[in-house]
């Protein structure tokens, strides 16, 4: 894989890890808050296995890619960048389709030539298990509620947007849901600038320093 | 809905109260109890019960309200006792008698 393909999976698991963890401390119940909070934090583990992979091909470091870059430089698709604090809805929406077509993701890098890719993603897709079982259980918690239903409806053509064209009917087929066009990755939204000034607020505070 | 959770650290041993959480149903307290009782690989395993299923005894139906503590072992100095059998069984079998009954330690 290119630093440009690890790239774009760490940025993905780094700001959605950062807009879940947005939740903390204001989750519905404090159940809830504590495993989301959970579930945030080991995306982030994840984003920063990707980066110091990417790290090795570029010859830089974990935190650097994470905090340094400017914020056109992250190759993260949209869907993770919308911010929906506090509705619920749209964030169990989101988190549900995404760990659908992260299994996806991982499971082709698991079938990866490149041994340190595949035995990284055998690791992720250990810890994504858990993840998967949360989301299930609560889409099927939310399956009849209107305002569930809608978040997925909205946010259908962005999931599409986090994968390669051509896992995308895999996706559609999971979900049973027809193919329509995807938002693509390239593009950012308004969203992303506010989530990255706060993001990177204490490490730019001092530039060049060793925490 | 509150659940009771059970942890076995390690395989084999009892089963401890761990704690309690809220859950709406048991795939949320499942999901809940592992994240609180068993990320750390803290627990083997995890009974998860729900707090209404759990019938509760207690005082006075389990404390001795009645003066029966005649009924009570507390009084004698078994040590001594034994200790005191144990020499004479000693003897006993010294001077050729016949041996003390098994299981008496």
């Amino acid at each position: 894989m290119n630093a440009q393909e690890l790239l774009a999976l760490a940025d993905d698991e780094l700001i959605l890890g950062w807009r879940n963890s947005e939740w903390t401390g204001i989750a519905p119940f404090l159940e809830e808050d504590v495993a989301f909070s959970s579930i945030a934090q080991t995306e982030i583990g994840h984003a920063r296995a990707w980066y110091d992979l990417a790290a090795k091909e570029l010859g830089a470091n974990a935190d650097a890619l994470a905090f340094d870059r400017d914020p056109d430089e992250y190759r993260c698709a949209p869907f993770v960048e919308l911010r929906f604090v506090p509705d619920w809805a749209q964030t169990i929406a989101r988190h549900w389709l995404y760990e659908t077509a992260d299994t996806i993701r991982i499971q082709a890098l698991m079938q990866s030539e490149e041994p340190v890719v595949a035995s990284l993603a055998e690791k992720i897709d250990r810890e994504e298990a858990y993840h998967r079982m949360h989301a299930d259980m609560w889409a099927d918690r939310l399956r009849e509620e209107p305002r569930f239903r809608e978040a997925v409806e909205e946010l259908w053509p962005y999931a599409l947007g986090l994968l390669e064209p051509e896992q995308r009917d895999r996706l559609c087929e999971a979900l049973g849901r027809a193919a329509v066009k995807a938002v693509e990755r390239g593009e950012h939204t308004e969203e992303l600038r506010p989530l990255w000034d706060e993001m990177t607020m204490v490490r730019r505070s001092i530039p060049g320093a060793a925490w | 809905m509150i659940w009771e959770v059970f942890r076995q650290e390690r395989e084999g041993q009892p089963f401890q109260h761990g704690g309690s959480l809220d859950a709406p149903n048991l795939a949320f307290a499942e999901a809940y109890a592992r994240e609180l009782y068993g990320r750390r690989d803290e627990s083997f395993a995890l009974w998860i019960v729900p707090r209404e299923s759990v019938d509760e005894v207690r005082d006075p139906y389990v404390a001795d309200v009645f003066d029966r503590d005649y009924r009570r072992v507390d009084g004698y100095s078994l040590k001594v006792k034994l200790k005191e059998a144990r020499e004479r069984a000693a003897r006993d079998v010294g001077a050729g008698h016949a041996p003390p009954l098994q299981g008496g330690s």
